[in-house]
């Protein structure tokens, strides 16, 4: 749940990266925490098992800028990816603003992430929220390992899009991140769909790492106003 | 049905924020508490009174949702809905944690200056004021917020500027 402070002068918002484990959601938060200042971010809390996999999840609170005067922060989260950890992944949700889901690029993860893109759905839906009308983008990570499937593979199994039945959102839509594709377009077909921004990224690298975040914050903050 | 959208927004005045403190002062003057702190279920500090922390407040604020979360989840093993309050004793400092309405989570840090029992006593007469000031504000706030009047109007500019 956003919160705007009137009195502390902030907006907090709540970003949690998603996704299958061991597709790099902590990496993410790991890149953001080592590149950003000290002086906007705060602690990287992990809580996690010996062996680093993430048990319950893995926070960090960063500064973005100030709107109107207002600090905006957002609280990125991760979640344990491992299926059996559902019941953490799902109280990690609460509250959520904003999600980015990190797919792992390699051939044999495809069932991986898709049965974490249906989980994902399914716990969104037990509280309640429609994924498909908020903040939500997916990260296509690992792209320089040799056994990446190709993007548009894997857009077609996790991000193939949805129907959009509002007569007021059937209207194209650029991706303003991909020239010359569409977040919202008409198929041959006549029916109406809508894809969640993407991202490729390498997150041991950094790559991608800040145009994923960024754009997932904005679309937050957008929604807020 | 349509779902929601997501998580509605919290728009926190400085009128809730007077009305919070007060409250919250008043509970640590009966109860010789430290400080109290106010944090909500998903995570985010919403106030604080007594002595300004010395620790990281945002760490600990997601520390505390997440021990609630935790709990709640043990409570349901064992056949209970939830554990509405938790005591965490250190050699120094302890703290008391309390849910409000299922909506935010009241903290209070205390030493050997008081005792468990004057502290959890004080805390249980103000739980239910907590709970109608929170909850007045949440009304507020999604009565305002959907379409009518946007939260904040016209600054899709400085939003692109902030990404720059």
């Amino acid at each position: 749940m956003s919160m705007i402070n009137y009195a502390s002068r902030e907006i907090n918002c709540k970003i949690v990266y998603y996704g299958p484990g061991l597709g790099g959601k902590t990496t993410n938060l790991e890149h953001v925490y080592k590149k950003v200042s000290p002086g906007t971010r705060g602690k990287l809390i992990s809580l996690a098992t010996e062996s680093e996999r993430t048990l319950f999840f893995d926070f960090l609170p960063v500064d973005l800028g100030t709107i109107r005067g207002f600090k905006t922060r957002f609280h990125l989260y991760t979640v344990p990816g491992q299926v059996y950890y559902n019941a953490s992944r799902k109280l990690i949700l609460k509250g959520v603003d904003g999600i980015v889901f990190v797919a792992d690029s390699q051939m044999d993860r495809l069932e991986a992430n898709q049965e974490s893109m249906q989980n994902l759905y399914d716990n969104m839906a037990e509280y309640g929220y429609d994924l498909t009308r908020m903040p939500f983008v997916v990260q296509y990570n690992k792209r320089d390992l040799p056994n990446a499937a190709p993007l548009a593979e894997l857009q077609g199994a996790l991000n193939p899009g949805w129907e959009v039945t509002e007569p007021a959102r059937q209207r194209l839509t650029p991706d303003t991140w991909h020239a010359g594709e569409n977040l919202v377009e008409q198929l041959p077909t006549g029916e109406w769909v809508e894809r969640a921004p993407y991202f490729e990224a390498v997150a041991v690298t950094g790559d991608g790492v800040f145009d994923t975040l960024k754009a997932v914050s904005k679309l937050v903050l957008k929604a807020l106003s | 049905m349509r779902m929601p959208i997501g998580a509605s927004s919290w728009s926190f005045t400085e009128e809730d924020f007077t009305a919070l403190t007060q409250v919250l002062q008043r509970f640590l003057f009966d109860s010789n508490a430290r400080c109290a702190l106010l944090v909500d279920r998903s995570g985010q500090l919403v106030t604080y009174a007594g002595d300004r922390p010395s620790f990281d407040v945002t760490a600990f604020a997601t520390l505390t949702a997440a021990d609630f979360s935790a709990n709640d989840q043990l409570a349901r093993l064992i056949g209970e809905s939830d554990f509405n309050t938790l005591f965490h004793q250190g050699e120094k400092e302890s703290m008391l944690l309390a849910d409000v309405a299922r909506r935010v989570i009241l903290v209070a840090l205390f030493d050997n200056r008081t005792t468990l029992g004057l502290v959890r006593l004080k805390m249980r007469a103000i739980v239910d004021e907590v709970g109608r000031l929170v909850e007045r504000s949440l009304q507020r706030s999604q009565a305002a917020n959907p379409q009518r009047q946007p939260l904040l109007p016209d600054v899709d500019d400085e939003i692109d500027r902030l990404f720059q």
